[in-house]
């Protein structure tokens, strides 16, 4: 797994390959944790175009983002799933949290 | 039911053994006539339910073993059991309950997807014993479907 960032004024941009279940969690966790609590930042994009597997601990930490960007009242976006991802964000019901976009590009123009 | 094929493999309890077992799930299940999108969540039930056993079954102590066996039998039923020795559920309907969880920064999806990417899903566990888990799923061909 790795995580590239990037800062497009008060939106952090994570952008994650390769597959997010347990062995990664924590890791990515604290890594998107020390940059959102940046009070600089306010919106998260998470773009797992990348990402070839998650579970419920790769759920578990996206869902955990989302609680901690909203207590600062920003919003978070995912960008890119693949379908077997894209399917597993819908099944938990997380898509009716984080709305789910095509790319970067179709969330810096809204 | 005959046999066609069965592999059974042990391991440590850590985390770095989680995506070793569902690739040796997925690329057994690939001599079924599966999908590569049933092969995907082939690899998620196995992911969950050895979590299970890492996080909950051994509370995160490595040196402790899972077992995992999987089967094929003549019928093109994929079988898949996986098997910790550690603390065992107490109450085995509510952990089944979606969204349920021991732990309250997880979701408690895990058995919802075992069971919902899953023809069948058995449960034994016994507090201080262990867990098993056993995972169905069939694969027959087409024509035999339709015959
Ligand atoms: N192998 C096991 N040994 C002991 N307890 C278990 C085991 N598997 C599951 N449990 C118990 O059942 C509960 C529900 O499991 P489930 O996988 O559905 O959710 P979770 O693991 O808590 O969360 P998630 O899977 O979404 O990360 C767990 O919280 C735990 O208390
Ligand atoms: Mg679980």
């Amino acid at each position: 797994m790795s995580l590239e960032f990037k800062k497009v004024r008060s939106t952090l941009v994570v952008r994650v390959s390769g597959e997010m279940d347990m062995l990664i969690a924590d890791k990515m966790r604290a890594e998107i944790d020390k940059r959102i609590d940046d009070r600089n930042i306010k919106n998260l994009v998470l773009n797992l175009e990348k990402v070839t597997f998650m579970d419920s601990s790769g759920l578990g930490v996206v869902i955990g983002r989302y609680k901690r960007i909203t207590a600062k009242q920003g919003r978070m976006f995912i960008v890119g799933a693949r379908p077997q991802v894209e399917k597993i964000l819908f099944f938990s019901g997380v898509n009716r949290l984080v709305p789910l976009y095509k790319s970067e590009q179709e969330v810096i123009n809204i | 039911m005959n046999v066609r094929n069965y592999v059974r493999f042990e391991f440590f309890s850590i985390p770095e053994n989680i995506a070793f077992a569902r690739s040796c799930v997925g690329a057994f299940a690939s001599q079924l006539d599966c999908t590569l999108e049933d092969v995907e969540e082939i690899k998620l039930v196995v992911s969950e339910a050895v979590s299970n056993c890492i996080i909950h079954g051994y509370e995160n102590n490595p040196t402790q073993m899972i077992t995992v066996i999987v089967s094929i039998d003549d019928h093109g039923v994929l079988e898949i059991v996986v098997e910790d020795r550690g603390r065992g559920i107490e109450d085995l309907p509510r952990a089944m309950e979606a969204t349920y969880s021991s732990d309250p920064t997880r979701m408690g999806l895990g058995f919802t997807f075992m069971k919902s990417f899953t023809d069948d899903m058995q449960v034994d566990t016994a507090p201080g014993k262990g867990t098993t888990v056993r995972l169905r799923r069939s694969f027959l061909k087409n024509e035999e479907a339709l015959a």
